[in-house]
């Protein structure tokens, strides 16, 4: 079936952060408190049970000078993941329609998936040894693809209903407008859409001439090729680099040679010859993969 | 041996390598194995509306429930795609409810009830330092015994007043008026925003009948000077469209409002209008903010110099001729008289009538110059130098832009930019909405603030039509609905003034002939010929001439059978304050600082956190014999005895550090559950009234507030059951339902009452319209301006309007006329009137989309008489429905204004400090001149505490307060849900890069902020966004603080409030927060 893509335009993003909330309401992750330490955005980076933050940072045009930058950060599920790649123990696949799915159960925590992600999103949660991402609420949307409900999102037309009685009565909408990514449903401003790929990037062509139109001369999609094709695409106000994202990302370390030489074998050599502790030990320390990844690579941007 | 999936799959890697191929990318099974099947495809929700702001969004509760149909628990909480506010969305609070009744444990990850709601009632003794857990029976029999105690020992009954007479020639003769006041001072009650509409209406029934008139709710801190700022211009003080409203601006002008903070769903709408109609967005604020982050227009300002900015716009509107001419001439009083009495002097900023040692104005000049009918005199050229569009154009000549930028410290470029822009909706075709809150409400000037808005607004004929209004975006859920039915000292339900121990409140007859409006003047001296002549019309009252039918059927209500016409209909049940006192939240703190109140009820409020100078609002709790505390927390106010809450930064000689031992107050904690796990409806922040339905059991023993108040109603009848004394008639008369059959009060029931009925009410006859209701004691009715919110269906059943969901929208102006149901009957855009041109058919010229009524002569106004000709359209005409354009007043779009019309200039006692706004400097100033006058302060402030008012040489920085999306008023509602605790963990001041460099402090060094009510801790973050502005040529810093905390809950941190002051709005007494001085260094 058609790839389904989910666009953030982060020209309507107001940073309520709804979408990190409804993710956490869906994944049924517990909060994870860290002290203030002066940045509205509190955690630095997402983390095993927050899957999605919003990354918020100044940025001085020098056209319209101050301006906050506001951008939801989480698993692009891109079309050539490097988690995929490199999983020793093939926990990652890609759903027919796009996300990128991670088995806890196939999983050792190795976490090599998260050294290799050009962001870094896979993380490590030791209460389970797992890593654990983003699902793009795989569930929830095969639920609507079950039912035969499931439509690209927001609604167009916003369909009308419900009756004016004493009991609860509900219009189409819920049907339909329920089973699309918790993130892009609690949206409070409409930033995220859902749907079809080939016209969620028309839509997002069709945006970025709008705000050039407004004076954001730099306005781009983000997503298009990147990694073989983000389904987790931006239309952003600036270049890629203002929000602290690659405009080219790439895999990290030497993804090549454990796809082609390594991974081939992981299947019989892991197992057999290791052990699960023992590969553990070796992917994490050998591969320079620790345990706590959140500093590694650069830094996205500084928080504010 | 047992294997595990994962075992397994280790084992057979081989295999696994084999179809590795499988696994690179053309997994085409389905992803359940990875992901799980979704918990919620085939569960049927049931719909709440959200407790945090008063947007109203829908959210959908999931639950578990067993085979008998038992809660078990919490699946999901998401947004209701249905909802016309939010269309499925939820901001960060909204999304987190699912944690008020349940969270994911931090540590194994386990679903289990939200540890820090209270399961049981909790009972803390003089002088100990821990609760104890009790029963309900013994709680609120308790509870009615201090309230019986209290009430019997410091009950008013009657009191001797002096009236003035006037003597045939002229002179006054001063005579001594026993008047009944049924009153108690030593028993005060405040909170209810929270609950739900039926839960305050039965609380202020109950208090009244008690005779409480220190009886405050959140409003007051919120939104008073809304309501004080709005109806001497437009007749009533609520928002006037809707949040879905919005989509249809051409220009927003968000100025003293976070709307994307704080009203999140307010950008679904604001975006829509500019991409769909290219509308533009103006953020005026003294910091940069997520607002201004999506705005095209940002222009900072200084805290508390709001009319500065806005009368300079409203001289660049007049100066420019960019004025709506044809609106403001039919529809405004800008072509009215003013009487020669009235004057301003621009040299000392002071009004005609000044009482400079009370501190207040005799406000009989401020009035029209009426003709020999008894109306006011108008010049329709707009020439007379006596017209209030003459008068408003003098007024504001001085409000320039270099002075106002001089004031403000807005840049000019900024300033230009924003007067361009939202001038321009004065174009016949063009609307503008603009959106506030506690920025512009907070302040000494907070209701001329507000009043401001509506002479731009008028004068650029914005209102009454789509995607214009003036529009308070109100911060409680049921903040609407808490005002609404009066947990307010000055009002009664309906907006109606509370008796006062004034003589001319002294029955019912003269009560009724001072609060209508026009009714003075009549010759008539006995309540019959009032009647007559009330009923038959007296010009220049608008429709408050039905005052008597509002009134007499709310005491039919409240007192049933016992309230006759022989008495009054027990009009002196109702208590009498005493009209020289104020009553307010400041008034009631610094009563009790002093002892003069014994017990208080706190329905959903934390004051230790929320109250102005906290510090001494929690000193002025150790002085009550006992304290009543309804939530679902543990939060600082009920705590405020122990030893922690008396922990300060910084030792501070003004501040006393007690402990549990010193404090006698005994606390009973009543814990209420939580919003989903009960019924009840809200009103929104548009007066739309949704219902909420429940679908989880409530936590332990917690219970609806409906409840308890409801047993501490029955118990307290019991104990005064059989008395025979006069003054306990308002109790032991007071009809109490049976709301029902079952333990538990019906919702639908209390309703019944607040709509009205007609007959006895058990036989469940709801009155249709309040234009029905009588003032012979045929109707009763709890709250006029609800009536019309229930029907009977066909089948006979009450049909309660606020559960309608149908959210079709015929027009697409987005009025979804069966969404729930709006006060009053249903209108969704108040003044419509305005959306067409006087002849009642013309739209505006190019405006011919947002039409929401026009006349048409063809239509059956009256099946039964055939007659012809009525108002028809999108919207439930806010007018009378038959009254013909060409009849008189059918151009006079106010109809709860005396003269019918837009008032830019404000008659009377409608303003306490002026008929028109002027700029004074808030009580706690960085200049040492105000530059347009020479007044500093406003006027008419009453000043508590001139001790403590900081100087800028000890206290050089502006000090504003503020909250975040991720928290909510006081916090108890946030702090304790571990999802927002995470989003904003700590307390923290905002400042500039500037002021931190000056001050040696680096983002995230802790502070200490000081004032002199006290000192407060807070982690420091350091932005590009909160700049130092130029005022008067010097530069001025600014800072902000975070007022949601307390040391209480997940997210912790010092109570902002321990540096705001006791000081208040001359109208209505709403704390100036939003300004004051401090000093910041590190700590």
């Amino acid at each position: 079936m058609a790839k389904l893509t989910k666009l953030i335009d982060v020209s309507k993003c107001t940073a309520c952060r709804g979408c990190q909330v409804a993710c956490k309401n869906w994944n049924q992750n517990p909060a994870t408190i860290e002290p203030f330490k002066g940045y509205l955005q509190t955690h630095k980076d997402t983390n095993a049970e927050t899957f999605t933050i919003v990354k918020m940072d100044e940025y001085v045009d020098p056209a319209m000078g101050l301006r906050w930058l506001f951008r939801k950060h989480g698993c692009f599920h891109c079309e050539n993941p490097a988690c995929l790649e490199v999983c020793p123990r093939q926990a990652y696949s890609k759903n027919e329609w796009g996300a990128t799915v991670h088995n806890p159960e196939r999983c050792i925590g190795c976490q090599y998936c998260t050294y290799a992600c050009p962001w870094h999103v896979p993380k490590y949660l030791k209460r389970e040894d797992i890593v654990r991402k983003c699902t793009l609420c795989a569930n929830r949307v095969d639920a609507g693809l079950e039912k035969g409900t499931f439509k690209d999102y927001p609604l167009e037309n916003w369909p009308e209903g419900g009756t004016s009685g004493p009991e609860p009565a509900f219009g189409p909408a819920r049907e339909l407008a329920t089973f699309v990514p918790a993130c892009v449903k609690t949206c409070p401003a409409g930033a995220l859409s859902f749907g079809e790929r080939e016209r969620q990037i028309q839509k997002a062509l069709e945006r970025v001439q709008v705000l050039r139109a407004r004076g954001f001369v730099e306005a781009n999609v983000y997503g298009l090729d990147q990694m073989g094709g983000l389904n987790v695409m931006y239309v952003l106000q600036y270049r890629p680099e203002t929000y602290g994202l690659p405009a080219q990302p790439k895999p990290m370390g030497q993804v090549a040679f454990w796809q082609n030489i390594v991974k081939p074998y992981a299947g019989w050599l892991i197992p057999v010859a290791l052990g699960t502790s023992v590969i553990s030990f070796f992917t994490t320390r050998l591969l320079g993969a620790g345990k706590d990844l959140h500093g590694h690579g650069h830094e996205e941007g500084g928080e504010e | 041996m047992k294997v595990t999936r994962r075992q397994f799959l280790m084992f057979s890697g081989v295999t696994a390598a084999t179809f590795a191929v499988v696994d690179l990318g053309f997994n085409l099974g389905a992803t359940a194995a990875e992901v799980g099947e979704s918990r919620i495809k085939n569960v049927t929700p049931a719909p709440t509306v959200c407790p945090y702001c008063a947007s109203g969004c829908g959210l959908l509760v999931y639950s578990e429930r067993d085979a008998e149909g038992k809660f078990v628990k919490l699946l999901s909480v998401e947004g209701d795609p249905d909802n016309i506010n939010n269309r499925g969305g939820a901001c960060s609070k909204g999304a987190a409810i699912f944690n008020l009744r349940e969270i994911y444990d931090e540590e194994t990850g386990e679903q289990k009830v939200n540890p820090k709601r209270v399961a049981t009632p909790l009972y803390r003794a003089p002088g100990s330092e821990k609760w104890e857990e009790k029963d309900w029976d013994w709680i609120l029999d308790e509870v009615a015994k201090r309230v019986k105690e209290t009430r019997d020992k410091s009950f008013i009954h009657k009191e001797t007043v002096t009236a003035k007479v006037k003597n045939a020639d002229g002179t006054e003769t001063e005579t001594q008026l026993e008047m009944i006041v049924n009153r108690t001072e030593r028993i005060a009650a405040m909170g209810g925003s929270p609950m739900d509409n039926e839960e305050c209406y039965l609380e202020s029934k109950l208090m009244r009948a008690l005779g409480v008139v220190y009886l405050e709710t959140q409003a007051r801190l919120c939104h008073s000077s809304t309501v004080a700022g709005l109806a001497p211009s437009f007749g009533r003080g609520a928002m006037t469209n809707s949040i879905p409203d919005l989509k249809n601006t051409d220009c927003a002008l968000i100025m003293g409002s976070n709307c994307a903070e704080n009203h999140p769903v307010t950008w679904r709408w604001l975006h829509k209008a500019r991409d769909e109609r290219g509308a533009v967005m103006i953020h005026v604020d003294p910091r940069y903010t997520r607002t201004s982050a999506v705005c095209d227009i940002y222009a900072p300002m200084r805290s508390g110099t709001d009319i500065a900015f806005i009368g300079g716009m409203v001289k660049y509107i007049l100066d420019n001729e960019l004025y709506h001419k044809d609106y403001v001439l039919a529809y405004t009083n800008a072509s009215f008289l003013v009487a020669d009495g009235y004057d301003f002097n621009p040299e000392d900023g002071l009004f005609s009538g000044y009482d400079a040692a009370n501190r207040k104005y005799d406000t009989t000049t401020w009035d029209y110059q009426y003709g020999e009918d008894k109306l006011p005199l108008k010049d329709p050229t707009l020439t007379h130098p006596r017209c209030v569009f003459q008068l408003m154009k003098k007024h504001f000549e001085r409000y320039d832009i270099d002075t106002v930028c001089a004031i403000t410290g807005t840049p000019k470029h900024d300033y230009l930019k924003v007067l361009e822009a939202f001038c321009a909706t004065g174009k016949p075709d063009k609307t503008g909405t603009i959106l506030y809150a506690m920025g512009i409400t907070q302040h000494t000037v907070g209701s001329q603030n507000v009043r401001a808005f509506t002479l731009v607004q008028l004068l650029l004929g914005n209102m009454g039509r789509p995607g214009g209004g003036v529009n308070a975006l109100r911060g409680e859920n049921n903040v609407q609905g808490a005002t609404d039915h009066a947990l307010l000292f000055h009002i009664i339900p309906g907006y109606i003034t509370s008796p006062t121990n004034a003589p001319a409140h002294k029955d019912l007859f003269s009560f009724i002939k001072k609060e209508t409006p026009g009714a003075g003047k009549l010759p008539a001296t006995n309540w019959d010929e009032l009647l007559e002549a009330l009923h038959a019309g007296i010009p220049n009252s608008g429709f408050r001439v039905n005052t008597s039918k509002w009134v007499v059927s709310m005491l039919k209500a409240w007192w049933g059978d016992a309230a006759t016409r022989e008495n009054d209909y027990a009009y002196h049940y109702l208590p009498k304050r005493d009209e020289k006192k104020n009553y307010s939240h400041i008034a009631m703190f610094e009563a009790m600082y002093n002892g003069d109140i014994d017990g208080l009820f706190i329905f959903g409020g934390n004051p230790v956190v929320g109250g102005p100078n906290a510090n001494k609002e929690q000193v002025a709790l150790t002085k009550l014999k006992w304290l009543v505390v309804v939530d679902l927390w543990l939060h600082e106010t009920a705590d405020f005895w122990s030893y922690k809450a008396w922990e300060r930064p910084v030792e501070n000689d003004k501040v006393p550090k007690l402990g549990p031992k010193d404090i006698q107050t005994e606390v009973f904690f009543l814990p209420a559950c939580g919003v989903y796990e009960k019924e009840g409806t809200a009103s929104q922040t548009g007066r739309m009234i949704q219902y909420r339905w429940k679908n989880a059991d409530p936590v332990g023993e917690s219970k609806p507030d409906l409840w308890i108040i409801d047993q501490l109603a029955k118990r307290i009848k019991k104990l005064y059951e059989g008395s025979t004394k006069p003054q306990d008639e308002p109790i032991v008369h007071l009809t109490w339902g049976p709301y029902g059959e079952g333990e538990e009060p019906e919702p639908t029931l209390v309703a019944l009452e607040i709509n009205g009925y007609y007959g006895k009410f058990e036989e469940h006859k709801p009155v249709a319209k309040f234009a029905d209701l009588k003032d012979d004691g045929s109707t009763a009715c709890g709250n006029w301006i609800i009536c019309g919110s229930m029907t009977t269906k066909e089948d006979g059943s009450l049909d309660y309007k606020p559960k309608w969901r149908d959210n079709s929208d015929p027009s697409g102006l987005g009025i979804h006329p069966k969404w729930g149901w709006c006060w009053p009957v249903n209108r969704r855009i108040l003044y419509n009137r305005c959306s067409v041109q006087p002849d009642g058919v013309t739209p505006w010229p190019g405006d011919e989309g947002r039409m929401l009524i026009h006349w048409d002569p063809t239509a059956v106004a009256d099946p039964a008489t055939g007659a012809l000709g009525k108002w028809v359209g999108p919207d439930v005409p806010d007018f009378n429905a038959t009254l013909a354009p060409t009849a008189p007043g059918g151009t006079n779009p106010f109809i709860m204004r005396p003269e019918g019309k837009g008032c830019f200039f404000a008659v009377g006692a409608g303003m306490k400090e002026g008929p028109f706004p002027e700029h004074y400097e808030p009580w706690e100033t960085p200049v040492a001149s105000n530059l347009m006058n020479k007044t500093m302060l406003n006027p008419a402030v009453k000043v508590w505490e001139p001790d403590k008012q900081g100087k800028p040489e000890e206290y050089p920085i502006v000090g504003t307060t503020y909250r975040v999306v991720e928290h909510w008023q006081t916090g108890a509602l946030t702090r304790n849900l571990p999802w927002l605790a995470e989003l904003v963990p700590n307390m923290f001041v905002e400042l500039s890069e500037e002021l931190a460099k000056a001050k040696g402090i680096k983002n995230g060094d802790d502070v200490i902020i000081s004032t002199t009510r006290g000192d407060v801790k807070a982690v420091a973050m350091v932005t590009k966004r909160f700049k130092p502005l130029t005022v008067q040529g010097k530069l001025v810093h600014e800072v902000g603080l975070v007022w949601c905390f307390g040391y209480k809950g997940y997210a912790t941190g010092d109570p902002a409030n321990r540096l705001t002051a006791h000081i208040g709005d001359a109208n209505t007494m709403i704390p100036e927060y939003k300004a004051w001085l401090c000093d910041v260094r590190r700590a």
